[in-house]
């Protein structure tokens, strides 16, 4: 008796009950399915956040002025709360002690930024950039940010207080619509500003669009909105990547000594390190895709379970078809391979069905999520949905084959 | 010439142990020669399906020997065992026992195939044996669409397909009208004159009234084992 002859009795014994078959089968196909998906999702997620991140350059530290745990209620901030109304806020000056090649070795470049909250208005349109600031034209390269029309502003447009900008495509859409806004003239906050160029698109990142930007020069903006008050934050571009963590050093031990600060704890000022920023939300990302994982697994398994189960009550069902095989003639191995093949045939088919739904599924944005499959996680459904098909398949049909003829024919 | 195709020895079947042990065979010794027909008669409890189904090598001894065609079963492995009940022994159930939802001649092939019989040869031989029960036009027929006398003869046809020597049937007429009865051993009849050994379990006079030699049986034990005097020849 060779083995095409068995898999067409295996085929046929799946077709006598093609519901249950198609059942058991969905059953696989789900469970695989979303092993599939969900860890692409995780996956696709953890990418997400990567390349955001990468996007800001991963060599650049901000310093923002306040202690750290800011907005933190209870006693313990109160009592920061204190000494930072008679901490220094960051100045230009500081800024400057940072370009120091002897002290500041790991720092390429360093730029002030001036926040400000200004709508524009050109004509009927206006927009509300989500960042609206000043800076040096260090800043471009330090903040990984690309003027792709028009022109950056240089120090010349700083130390003159040009009121020229570069502008994200998000704003200059809101405000030009279709036309090109590079020499155009906008008013933000009452005061005229001229178009110079506009960024590369960004993207949005999370909660905040990356191209809703206004960039100005500082001067331009302390001038005619903010005043000359403390700088909101300074960016610091390290050398490399690989010495941001010195480059943060660096900038303590200058600060600290500016600051007068004695005590690390004290701080009037934060450093936020992109590199540091990157390795915390790449492990954040790790853990969510494990958790999805997890999920995922767990439909695998109650997706096994299912299997075992059809599989136990089909060779229950069938221990009587079994004894009279048996009766005439049929040897163990030729009923357990029979048993065996359908088992594998439908966990097979169902991996597989699964694995064309997790290949389709993740073309899908899900939740704002690009899915990427991660191979291992299709090698590893796959596996394991036939292994699970199999064995449990195949154990109770083994404890059948093996009954003496007369007892399965007695089964009822 | 003879030979003696089924020697029972001293057999015991015991169910249960100790006190509620209950003996379905009590110590029974039995000699069937080639070429006879022998019924097998006694009420039920007497231990006939019991002994039916040693013979059948489908269930083992507590105690004692089975030798088929001179070869001691118990003595067989798993394999062995599927070998002599697939081509030595035709096996006729009271409920007939077809494979359900499959066609009368995919029932009558699956023992050739177990032996590993080509596809053709096999459609030859389940299509002749269909012929000889006389359900040549029902060969495409699942056991639902079939009769009971029907199913019996398909069951039949399974039991001759694969050419087996002794031919075992435990209340093959149980389940049948008077009609298909009659056919039924009509046809063991015919199975007998071609020369094979037939064994046939029965409470029915009428169905042991055909058979050359009756034994009778009562709580595991031969109480009679005599040549039917209608058909001694």
């Amino acid at each position: 008796m060779n083995l095409l002859e068995i898999i067409r009795f295996a085929l046929r014994g799946l077709t006598i009950n093609r519901m249950r078959t198609g059942l058991t089968t969905l059953g696989i196909m789900i469970g695989v399915m979303s092993v599939i998906i969900l860890i692409a999702v995780g996956n696709g997620s953890a990418k997400q956040v990567q390349s955001s991140l990468d996007r800001l350059g991963t060599n650049s530290i901000q310093i923002r002025s306040g202690a750290r745990g800011f907005g933190g209620g209870g006693f313990q901030s109160a009592s920061r709360r204190n000494s930072a109304s008679s901490a220094k806020q960051l100045t230009i000056a500081d800024t400057k002690a940072l370009m120091n090649p002897i002290d500041a070795a790991d720092i390429k470049q360093v730029s002030p930024i001036m926040n400000a909250n200004s709508t524009c208005v050109n004509g009927s349109s206006t927009s509300t950039p989500s960042t609206f600031s000043g800076v040096w034209p260090t800043y471009f390269e330090a903040a990984n940010t690309k003027v792709v029309k028009g022109s950056y502003f240089n120090d010349d447009d700083v130390t003159q207080g040009r009121r020229v900008a570069v502008i994200g495509n998000t704003t200059a859409t809101e405000l030009f619509g279709s036309d090109n806004p590079v020499g155009q003239t906008v008013k933000c906050g009452g005061i005229p500003f001229t178009i110079i160029g506009t960024t590369e698109v960004k993207g949005s990142s999370g909660f905040q669009d990356g191209d809703s930007l206004f960039i100005a020069p500082i001067t331009a903006i302390q001038n005619s909105i903010t005043g000359y008050v403390g700088l909101s934050s300074i960016i610091v571009e390290a050398k490399s990547s690989k010495v941001t963590d010195a480059a943060q050093t660096e900038i303590q031990t200058i600060l600290d000594a500016r600051h007068g600060v004695t005590n690390a704890n004290s701080r009037d000022y934060q450093t936020f390190n992109q590199a540091s920023l990157l390795t915390t939300s790449a492990s954040n990302s790790k853990v969510f895709t494990v958790l999805l994982g997890a999920v995922a697994a767990i439909s695998l398994l109650v997706g096994g379970i299912g299997i075992t189960n059809i599989m136990l009550v089909t060779v229950v069902e069938r221990t009587r078809e079994i004894g009279i095989r048996k009766a005439i003639g049929a040897p163990k191995r030729i009923i357990l391979a029979q048993f065996l093949i359908e088992a594998t045939i439908l966990s097979l088919v169902g991996g597989l069905m699964g694995v064309l739904g997790g290949f389709i599924g993740s073309q899908f944005t899900i939740l704002g999520v690009k899915p990427a499959i991660v191979p291992m996680s299709v090698f590893l459904a796959f596996g394991v949905s036939i292994l699970i098909g199999v064995f449990f398949g195949g154990y109770p049909a083994s404890r059948a084959a093996s009954l003496r003829p007369i007892e399965a024919l007695r089964h009822e | 010439m003879t030979h003696t195709v089924i020697d029972v020895r001293n057999a015991v079947k015991q169910y249960g142990a100790g006190q509620s042990a209950i003996f379905a065979l009590a110590d029974v010794s039995i000699q069937i020669e080639s070429g006879e027909y022998v019924a097998i008669m006694g009420p039920s409890g007497s231990g006939k399906s019991t002994l039916m189904n040693i013979m059948g090598a489908l269930d083992n001894l507590t105690s004692g020997e089975y030798f088929l065609d001179g070869i001691e079963i118990s003595s067989m492995d798993e394999d062995a065992l599927s070998i002599v009940r697939g081509r030595k022994i035709g096996f006729i159930f009271q409920s007939f026992n077809l494979i359900p939802r499959t066609t009368a001649i995919a029932n009558v092939e699956l023992p050739l195939a177990y032996q590993g019989i080509k596809s053709a040869e096999r459609k030859m031989r389940a299509t002749k044996a269909l012929e000889v029960v006389g359900l040549a036009d029902r060969m495409d027929h699942e056991p639902t669409e079939l009769s009971g006398g029907q199913q019996q003869r398909v069951a039949v046809a399974r039991a001759l397909a694969t050419r087996p020597s002794l031919l075992l049937a435990d209340e093959p007429t149980g389940a049948l009208d008077s009609k298909s009865t009659h056919d039924l051993l009509d046809l063991f009849d015919q199975i007998n004159a071609a020369g094979r050994t037939v064994v046939v379990i029965t409470h029915e006079n009428d169905v042991a009234d055909r058979a050359k030699r009756i034994i009778r049986m009562r709580d595991g034990k031969i109480i009679s084992d005599e040549i039917n005097a209608k058909k001694a020849s």
